[in-house]
């Protein structure tokens, strides 16, 4: 009985049930959760991938392994663009939110170039392999592979546009309380994006060699 | 009055501060940690440090370690009051996560063991 009461009253907000100690969360925090919540569902979706390739990684159907596909140069290149490109995200949603605008435009300048420079290795490795009669339908290992990896690649794409257009809404509203939010959720997007690659670099790559 | 009210808007009643979470060092300091852990991937991956059946475990430690830099300074996932409902989400996928991929590598390699040839 008591509970409704205080809960009724505003202005006792703060002893409230579920509302934490001090009222209800920013929209900033309800925003971040609400996208965090959507990043783990694709975790989810990634994973059903990873659990594809890991059981069909050995059947190669006579064809390539792994081992004789990967360069793992290339994905050490791959690798530290994608992290470079997630740290350079990181600084330049730290600068968008300290409203220092032209830091923010050269840090996107390196998270774009950088993400870019990763998913040119990328398709060119595809087409490499591609060429070379290891496509997608030449064993169920490579139908996997082509899966993980490109739906991985395929995130990196939609992040790419998304970030373009992000700076759009940057140059055109400047940085308002809810383009600041929306700029969050990207970098939140874009390192989630680094932490699906460390699986896959994992599982694929460095597990595929040894 | 005018110009209070955008910024009434835009936040839930309740709360009028929003402390920064971040710093450039603690990006710093995990893009550091995370090359470093990435470095020793490629290096136990290819060279004999580890005991030959040992790799997989070892990459696999690395990968964990890894993630775990990248929650802790990149998505900023901490202990904080904020962070608890994050946290109770974070466990919830990860179970999933991991009932998904173990429980499909289990159930099918057995299939495959009992496969008559």
């Amino acid at each position: 009985m008591t509970t409704t009461t205080i809960i009724a009253e505003p202005g006792h907000g703060r002893l409230a049930h579920g509302r934490g100690a001090d009222g209800p969360a920013p929209t900033r925090t309800v925003v971040a959760y609400g996208f965090w919540i959507f990043l783990l569902s694709d975790f989810v979706m990634f994973s059903g991938l990873f659990a594809t390739y890991a059981v069909l990684s050995g059947h190669t159907a006579g064809g390539p392994t792994g081992r004789e596909l990967f360069n793992l140069q290339n994905v050490f290149i791959e690798t530290a663009c994608l992290l470079f490109s997630s740290y350079t995200a990181g600084l330049g949603a730290l600068s968008a939110e300290r409203a220092e605008v032209g830091r923010f435009y050269i840090f996107s300048l390196f998270t774009f170039v950088l993400g870019a420079a990763f998913l040119f290795i990328e398709i060119s490795e595809f087409a490499g392999m591609v060429a070379k009669g290891a496509g997608p339908s030449r064993s169920a290992f490579l139908s996997a592979f082509f899966t993980l990896v490109g739906m991985h690649g395929a995130h990196v794409t939609s992040g790419l546009l998304w970030f373009v257009y992000m700076i759009a809404q940057v140059a055109a509203k400047g940085l308002r309380p809810h383009v600041l939010r929306r700029l969050l959720c990207f970098s939140l997007f874009w390192h989630a994006l680094d932490i699906i690659w460390v699986g896959v670099l994992t599982l694929v790559y460095l597990m595929g060699v040894v | 009055m005018d110009g209070d009210e955008p910024a009434l808007i835009e936040r839930t009643p309740g709360v009028e501060h929003h402390e920064a979470t971040a710093s450039y060092l603690s990006y710093t300091v995990g893009l550091g940690l995370a090359l470093l852990l990435t470095i020793m991937s490629f290096v136990v991956a290819q060279t004999n440090l580890l005991w030959l059946p040992g790799i997989p475990v070892g990459l696999v430690v690395l990968a964990f370690a890894q993630i775990g830099v990248h929650l802790v300074f990149f998505l900023h996932l901490g202990s904080g009051p904020d962070n608890t409902n994050n946290i109770i989400a974070l466990a919830f996928g990860l179970f999933i996560v991991f009932l998904v991929i173990a429980g499909s590598c289990w159930i099918i390699v057995a299939l495959n063991a009992n496969m008559t040839p």
